[in-house]
């Protein structure tokens, strides 16, 4: 068993007396690949915005690299190694696909030569690297999660927080997405955990994966495990799920 | 050298002998542009570039002046050691407002009317404040218009030009600067998405204070040329809402975020402004008000045609 990067213990989040979220505790082990699903409104989001230091949990603890980040700011959670894509893609619209990568790179690096060096690296590897000068309001939606991407990874976390990155894509583009993963986990060894609702990507990419339903984690192991837990089945996969 | 830097250069070079052949007229219409250029750049370190909307920018004019101004009025102290305390004045009264708003999540145009709300009542304080004149306004000793007194910042108006010439120079290369930097990189960033410049690991709070910062710290040294160029200081006049207004319409037209539109907007502005006051006189057109309908009429067409303002366009015919 290797050490767990990201620890989650008993979180809670209510918005206005609905519990979005309760006692939802999982562990990512250092340089995993992990999925968290669930049906649309299960609070997969509410989860990421906690890790991710959006809002505080109500209860419950975040431990990540062996200390609590739960009432971190997001640039603070951002600035201990926890790099985020957002669902609804958030370009920098007025600036080039570069400088929006820039942003990112400027996080580690004070001087914009050796960030403008890390985010064309970064451009090539999402093969963002063609479209560098455009700006960002010109790129299409699958080039704008590209985007979302490129900037969380110029970053340079140790754990890459995806929301939905697959959505919208083509079959090919997202098994193209699916291999940049991979290879970031297998070069860098960045810790991944996605949510995501293309069950193709989930597959192929995580090694361990959470069910999420009504705000509960209600089953976790490897993806062989979770296709035939019959809770998920029910709630979630539904019968047909030939995946 | 790129075409860009041959046209910045011809320029610069333009307005360095520009006095060699204007007269006394041009030269302080040149003065006024350039009086403009400057503080607009200010102003658009703030919003053009950290997409903080200030409408009080007047306020920090203001503060500036009557500092270096009441410094030397009262104790003969000169503007090199006024500037400091304008500066120091003016960057604590911007970290104010700009903590009240930052800290407590006020922004947009909520922002804007706080910024308006603090040059109001400085100004109604101003008016009550007997020590730099009260309403009746501050006067600076004019001795001489001769010589060139560099300490005391007294002297012909074409020492004014100069020094204001300087000042535009400098503040176009310190934003150049500023722009490729990280601050650039970042404010426009917070200009841009809020929510995804903190997801990079930016503190929107600290950089916001930092555009604040620098940005009132450069509008206080127009505030001391003001005092020192115009001589006389009424709360009434320096801190009202038009002056503000004033500063922010040349970066608007010229161009938000560009390091050339508040350059541009102020020469277009200024020149259409006496342009339109003369043509005016020239047909015998002389109905009350009449200028400011043609003036609000270019206005018009300009954030009609060309949103963005007028340099990104001539930019790009130029190919600059």
């Amino acid at each position: 068993m290797s050490v767990a990067l990201l620890e989650v213990r008993g979180i809670s989040k209510s918005f206005r007396g609905l519990r979005a979220v309760r006692e939802a505790s999982f562990e990512l082990p250092e340089g995993s690949i992990n999925a968290l699903i669930g049906p649309n409104g299960a609070g997969k989001t509410t989860i990421f915005n906690m890790v991710a230091g959006v809002f505080a949990p109500d209860a419950g603890e975040i431990v990540f690299a062996g200390k609590p980040i739960h009432g971190l700011r997001p640039d603070q959670v951002c600035a201990a190694g926890i790099g985020r894509t957002f669902q609804i893609v958030k370009p920098f619209a007025g600036l080039s696909v570069l400088d929006n990568v820039m942003v990112g790179a400027l996080l580690r690096t004070k001087s914009t030569n050796p960030a403008r060096k890390l985010a064309n690296e970064v451009l090539e590897r999402l093969g963002l690297g063609p479209k560098r000068g455009l700006p960002a309001s010109s790129l299409t939606l699958p080039d704008r999660k590209r985007l979302e991407v490129a900037r969380a990874l110029a970053t340079q976390p140790k754990l890459l927080l995806l929301d939905e990155v697959m959505a919208g894509l083509r079959p090919t583009e997202c098994d193209l997405m699916v291999e940049v993963f991979r290879e970031l986990n297998r070069s860098h060894g960045t810790t991944i955990l996605l949510i995501e609702h293309v069950m193709r990507a989930v597959m192929a990419l995580a090694q361990h994966i959470g069910v999420l339903h009504h705000g509960e984690v209600i089953a976790r192991g490897a993806p062989a495990e979770i296709v035939r837990n019959p809770a998920v089945l029910e709630c979630y996969l539904g019968e047909e799920a030939e995946v | 050298m790129s075409r860009a830097s041959v046209a910045l250069a011809s320029l610069g070079a333009f307005l360095a002998v520009l006095p060699l052949f204007a007269g006394n007229y041009t030269l302080s219409v040149a003065t006024l542009i350039l009086y403009f250029a400057y503080t607009g750049q200010a102003w658009n370190v703030m919003m053009g570039f950290a997409g903080q909307l200030s409408l009080g920018h007047a306020l920090y004019v203001g503060v500036g002046a009557y500092a270096a101004g009441a410094l030397f009025f009262h104790f003969g102290i000169g503007p090199w050691a006024g500037l400091w305390l304008a500066i120091a004045l003016c960057v604590a009264l911007g970290l104010v407002i700009g903590f009240l708003a930052f800290r407590f999540g006020i922004s947009g145009v909520y922002f804007a009317l706080l910024t308006i709300a603090f040059a109001e009542f400085t100004r109604i304080g101003f008016d009550h404040f007997s020590w730099t004149g009260g309403p009746g306004g501050m006067f600076l000793r004019v001795a001489q218009r001769d010589t060139w007194d560099l300490a005391n910042f007294r002297g012909p108006p074409l020492m004014y030009y100069y020094a204001i010439l300087f000042l535009t120079a400098a503040a176009l290369g310190f934003c150049n600067l500023l722009l490729k930097s990280r601050a650039g990189y970042y404010w426009q960033a917070i200009r841009e998405n809020e929510e995804a410049a903190k997801a990079l690991g930016i503190n929107v709070f600290r950089w916001k204070m930092a555009a604040v910062a620098v940005s009132s710290a450069m509008t206080a040294v127009s505030g001391v040329f003001f005092a020192f160029y115009y001589n006389n200081l009424f709360p009434e006049q320096i801190f009202h809402i038009s002056r503000s207004i004033e500063i922010i319409l040349g970066p608007i037209i010229g161009g938000l975020g560009t390091l050339f539109g508040p350059v541009l907007g102020a020469a277009i502005l200024t020149l259409l402004s006496d342009g339109i006051t003369e043509g005016l006189a020239a047909v015998g057109w002389e109905i009350p008000g009449i200028k400011q309908v043609f003036y609000g009429l270019v206005l018009l067409a300009v954030v009609m045609f060309l949103p963005n303002g007028i340099w990104p366009a001539l930019a790009r015919k130029l190919k600059l």
